[in-house]
């Protein structure tokens, strides 16, 4: 064969297999087209195997051309499978399709009570100034939920705090075994336990002897604070509670103390807070009782006589305590309007929060 | 306390609005409750005088009456039976804001012909002024009220109601609420006169007082006034005992409680001629000795509850109420009069015992001092023979065995500025104490020594001086700082922060939070109590009711009942968690003999679950929440908190036999896991089943957690080979003890049970388990002939331990 005829032969082949290649629309023609040109039997392999008996100068040329056909039929090939790759995505894109708008696999999720949530936001309120947090015993002796927190027997005082006694009678034919009233007893156990300084939060249960209403209950949490050491002040109990109103209410709120009485602090507080739902302007408003205001925790400074009975220096120590109702925290902070509702364990109401 | 502005205006001269005066009483430690406007709305109300009555000319039943206010006449139709001309009345023109006697609702007064008269105004009944809930008739006003005045300046009023802490007994009283309003506006107080004539008999001829325990009674003073006239008291007295919350009764009792609700006193009048032989002997009851109170209920008595007795029995139950045998009569003409001193703690204990609480009682019980009842005694004195007329006989009786000295307290500006932080100028120090009634002199130019005034009992130490300088001041005048002592040493709290990661882990295993009660009662415990031997739970001596009697000593019936409550509400499958405390009674508890020690708190963890695994969806299958969910939840958390723990079958009579099993992790046991037995359900009401429930010792818990941090393993690096193993044994082998054995062998990581089959092509009693097997070295590739000779080593082993045999 000369040189023009395997040209001619070449160009022949290039026409044909694009030709054919036009005409393969699925993956398997092209593979048939594939193994018919380019496989090892195929028609330009054979042309290509042919050069092997020419002379060098022939050989470069008709080489050349040869393997720019092959390069044109590669380029094919690949244009081919590509377009075939991308028409079988585009049928399974149609096949496919789903209802992107239907409901997902549930995946169950649990929830913290929400007065473990409140807890949690009121001691970290505190940890960030230093608190550190505590725990104590919801079975109390009267010595430390009364006595030591100069509240002796027959106290008036003893008014206030409603008890719930154990039935266990002492060698003095006294009932001296209780369940807490308030989480105060902590302070005392702390300062025995510890020198100052002193820095604490005593989150717990408490009971109260009370009929259940909408805005009482027997069991419920409360938050104890204590700080004792030397150079402890008023105003460091008003500034410790106003950081932790500005930290859980939000950091324009304002806060009210006014005078109160509880027999462990002197002086005694009450604190309120500038009532959130009516921004203070009181009339009309369910959450303050138009008062504009919203007491939210008793506080004072220890009282010197609670530091004499553990046994510290009260001229040389001062310190402030204060407690608050998580449940009654909660309520505000989340317009819940009836205190049963946390301890009926509804789901319903549970899962709100 | 409920105090009339009114009665306060006479002690105190108060120019500012209502709402501002209780803003500042509470501020300074007396809360206003309710602020009471009587005439807040009688707007158009005046006081008018019925100048004549007359027939209606079409209805027997009503009446015309003309009124006159001064400057005009009006005509009115009116209905009631009592009207009668020269009355004083209270007329409402067109246009006052009235309230309808048969909606109760607020309505605006307008005119109206009534049967073919035209009536344009009203004249009206206590209820359709609000002043009560009289609608027989009208209201019918003394002979002295000024006609044409306006009504609510006539005798309109407020009311405060001051919520008075137990510390302040003094400001149960109208003169003691005026000496705070006093000092917070910076006015001075009138004190009432206390003069009168002595014009009877000697006291001594009439009257002699013993007292028997001078601790229980400090002091006894009385008087006795001769003559009395009994009778009502005047309207201002009633008018200020009824708006202060007292039932007028007659002047001389009326006398009394107006003098206890003026100075805080508790005062008693007896019919003196009832009294044998003029005695008084206040003395301890006899034991079992029985007394009939003024609210004739029979009182059994014993020491040392304390008794008022003359010559030969109890006249009064000292401090608490007076004696039916010794009563106010009309027929009253000599009146002893009873003004004394009661031990706090005493009267206390006495008005519990009994159940009997009094205006007196709870007066006395916050301590009052003993030189307010002889100044009582001559204001009562005074105000009798003012009302009832008579003489008062010379002098008083005064049993003071061991007068009370008021000690002098030391006041330092420097304790001052310890506590509150502030620096405060003596002369403001002094010029407050004084204004609340302390005396006090100059020490230095530091300090003051200051002595208590008689009416306060609540002073004791120098911080309660700085509380009152304080409150005058008002808190929020006082300067506000962050704390800059230095912030205590740390100190870990491991049990707390497992406590609270645990909850955080539930929650991410979609279980619920609740919380419930920790009273529960005998029964509920009764059901679920696990093995072992009965524990005797603490029992309340005074609970709510018999659901709450006793202190729980697991969490199981609560979470069941919470479980059963939701039942019903939600149709989902149900998981909950408790975190909290079971109350172990210890053993000496139950032993009377020694004084017990508080009950143990374990920190527990339980948690429940039933109903359909998968919430409803349209991509879910209906399967239950099992034993094996519960299970996967432990194994998930536990391993995630590192413990090494294992699975044991266990017997709890909570559960279904045989579904049962014991957490264990080395030595301990954390817990338990099982299925709820079926009458343990019903007792609960509960109708879903299976119920799974778990319970965890949080203590038991924390002690086996791993003590050291955990320590990096280097991630392999050479390939693992997995190989099948079905096997073939019998049905009572654990599978935990086959993969135990598998996972023994030291080319082995782990062993994944993939398949548990028992049925057709596997003999009856056998069980079919397969497992998937990675073999893996650390430190080089296996080869095929290793992991084939472990593999035979593994078959073998399970051949010899549990019977095992390769499924064909």
């Amino acid at each position: 064969m000369t040189t023009d005829n395997l040209l001619r032969n070449l160009e022949e082949l290039q026409a044909k297999a694009l030709d054919d290649l036009k005409a393969s629309s699925s993956q398997e023609a092209v593979e048939q087209w594939r193994v018919a040109y380019m496989g090892r039997r195929g028609e330009l392999t054979q042309v290509l195997r042919g050069l092997a008996p020419l002379a060098p100068e022939e050989r470069r040329i008709v080489g050349a051309a040869a393997n720019k056909v092959k390069a044109l039929l590669e380029e094919g090939l690949a244009g081919a499978e590509d377009a075939i790759k991308s028409a079988a995505l585009q049928a399974m894109a149609e096949q496919g399709r789903i209802d992107v708008t239907l409901p997902g696999r549930p995946v169950p999720l649990g929830r913290l009570h929400p007065t473990t949530q409140i807890l949690r936001e009121i001691c970290a309120a505190f940890v960030s100034m230093g608190f550190q947090v505590v725990e104590g015993p919801e079975v109390e002796w009267d010595h430390y939920n009364f006595e030591m927190l100069n509240i002796p027997k027959d106290h008036p005082a003893r008014d206030m705090w409603d008890t719930l006694w154990v039935d266990h009678v002492d060698e003095q034919g006294e009932r001296p075994m209780l369940l807490r009233t308030h989480t105060s007893p902590m302070q005392i156990h702390t300062m025995e336990n510890t020198e100052p300084p002193i820095r604490v939060l005593v989150p717990g249960k408490c009971y109260r002897y009370e009929a259940t209403d909408a805005t009482h209950e027997s069991q419920f949490y409360q938050v104890e604070g204590l700080a004792v050491d030397e150079g402890i002040t008023f105003a460091d109990l008003k500034g410790t509670l106003y950081e932790f109103a500005r930290l859980l209410f939000g950091a324009d709120r304002k806060v009210r103390f006014r005078v109160d009485y509880f027999p462990f602090v002197e002086p005694g507080a009450e604190m309120a807070i500038d009532c959130f739902a009516c921004k203070g302007e009181g009339v009309g408003c369910r959450v303050c009782k138009g008062t504009g205001w919203i007491e939210i925790m008793g506080a004072g400074m220890v009282n010197p006589k609670v530091l004499e009975g553990v046994g510290y220096d009260s001229s040389k120590y001062t310190g402030f305590a204060f407690g608050m109702g998580a449940e009654r925290i909660a309520m505000l902070k989340y317009g819940i309007e009836d205190i049963r509702l946390f301890h009926n364990n509804d789901l319903r109401f549970l899962g709100q929060f | 306390m409920k105090v009339p502005l009114s009665w306060l205006r006479e002690y105190v001269d108060i120019d500012l609005p209502p709402a501002e005066l209780a803003h500042r009483l509470t501020m300074a430690g007396n809360e206003v409750g309710e602020i009471d406007v009587i005439g807040g709305t009688w707007d158009n109300v005046y006081v008018g005088q019925v100048v004549s009555v007359g027939p209606h000319p079409n209805a027997d039943r009503l009446r015309l009456a003309t009124v006159s206010l001064g400057n005009e006449e009006i005509t009115v139709v009116c209905g009631a039976p009592n009207v009668a001309q020269g009355q004083r009345v209270a007329f409402a023109q067109v246009g006052a804001s009235l309230i309808d006697s048969r909606t109760g609702e607020t309505e605006t007064l307008q005119a109206a012909t009534i049967r073919g008269v035209v009536s344009a105004g009203m004249v009206c009944s206590e209820r359709e002024l609000g002043l009560g809930d009289d609608h027989s008739g009208i209201v019918v006003l003394p002979e002295d009220a000024p006609v044409g005045k306006p009504l609510a300046e006539y005798m309109g009023d407020v009311i405060f109601d001051i919520e008075v802490t137990p510390n302040r007994p003094d400001c149960l009283s109208v003169l003691g609420i005026a000496r705070e309003v006093a000092a917070i506006i910076g006015k001075t107080v009138r004190e009432p006169d206390l003069s009168y004539a002595e014009e009877g008999d000697p006291i001594e001829s009439m009257v002699s007082v013993e007292i028997e325990d001078p601790a229980l009674c400090p002091r006894y003073t009385a008087s006795v006034i001769q003559g009395v006239k009994m009778g009502p008291s005047p309207r201002w007295m009633q008018d200020r005992l009824v708006k202060a919350g007292q039932r007028p009764i007659s002047n001389v009792v009326d006398v009394t409680n107006y003098v206890m609700l003026e100075y805080g006193q508790p005062l008693h009048a007896f019919d003196y001629t009832t009294l044998k032989d003029g005695k008084i002997i206040v003395r301890p009851a006899r034991d079992q000795e029985v007394f009939v109170t003024l609210d004739e209920v029979q009182r059994q008595l014993k020491p040392p509850m304390l008794v008022i007795a003359d010559a030969e029995r109890p006249v009064a139950l000292a401090g608490v109420m007076g004696g039916l045998n010794t009563e106010m009569t009309e027929n009253t003409t000599t009146v002893l009069l009873e003004s004394a001193n009661f031990d706090a703690i005493n009267t206390r204990r006495t008005s519990q015992a009994l159940r009997l609480r009094s205006e007196s009682s709870s007066r006395f019980d916050k301590g009052l001092q003993p030189e307010l009842a002889a100044i009582a005694l001559r204001r009562a004195t005074q105000l009798i023979l003012q009302l009832a007329g008579g003489k008062a006989c010379n002098g008083v009786v005064d049993a003071y065995p061991q007068p009370k000295e008021r000690p002098a307290i030391l006041f330092t500006l420097s304790r001052l500025t310890k506590v509150l932080g502030i620096e405060i100028p003596l002369e403001r120090v002094d010029g407050i104490l004084t204004s609340l009634g302390f005396s006090t002199s100059r020490q230095d130019g530091a300090a003051l020594t200051v002595t208590t005034p008689y009416w306060r009992s609540d002073i004791a130490q120098e911080d309660d001086l700085v509380e009152e300088v304080a409150r005058i001041i008002g808190y929020d005048n006082l300067p506000t700082a962050a704390l800059s002592t230095p912030i205590p040493p740390y100190q870990p709290q491991p049990d707390r922060d497992l406590r609270e990661h645990v909850k955080d882990m539930m929650v991410a295993c979609g279980m619920q939070e609740v919380i419930s009660y920790s009273l529960t009662s005998l029964t509920a415990l009764e059901k679920t109590q696990a093995t072992g031997d009965p524990i005797r739970p603490l029992k309340l001596t005074n609970p709510m009711s018999e659901e709450q009697e006793y202190l729980r000593t697991n969490l199981r019936s609560s979470i069941l009942s919470t479980l059963a409550v939701n039942q019903r509400n939600v149709r989902e499958g149900i998981k909950l968690f408790e975190m909290g405390r079971a109350y172990i009674p210890r053993p000496a508890d139950l032993v009377l003999e020694r004084p017990a020690d508080l009950p143990l708190e374990l920190e527990t963890l339980v948690g429940v679950m039933a109903g359909p695994r998968w919430s409803e969806s349209w991509l879910s299958s209906e399967e239950t929440l099992d034993f094996f969910d519960a299970k996967g939840i432990l194994e998930g958390f536990l391993g995630q908190l590192q413990i090494e723990f294992s699975f044991e079958p266990a017997d709890d009579p909570l559960f279904l036999p045989g579904r049962c099993a014991a957490i264990v992790a080395g030595n301990s046991t954390l817990g338990v896991l099982g299925e709820v037995h079926p009458q343990t359900l019903e007792w609960f009401e509960i109708d879903t089943a299976p119920v799974a429930l778990f319970e965890l010792d949080m203590a038991a818990l924390l002690q086996a957690l791993p003590s050291g941090t955990s320590q990096y393993h280097q991630v392999p690096r050479y390939p693992g080979s997995y190989r099948d193993l079905a096997l073939v044994l019998n049905l009572a082998v654990p599978a935990a003890r086959v993969q135990g054995i598998i996972e023994k062998n030291p080319l082995v990581v782990r062993a994944t049970l993939f398949d548990v089959y028992e049925g057709s092509g596997i003999a009856t009693g056998m069980r079919s388990l397969a497992y998937r097997v990675l073999f893996q070295m650390p430190d080089r590739t296996l080869v095929g002939e290793e992991v084939g000779q472990a593999l035979n080593e593994i078959v073998t082993e399970l051949e010899q331990e549990v019977g095992a045999s390769l499924r064909s």
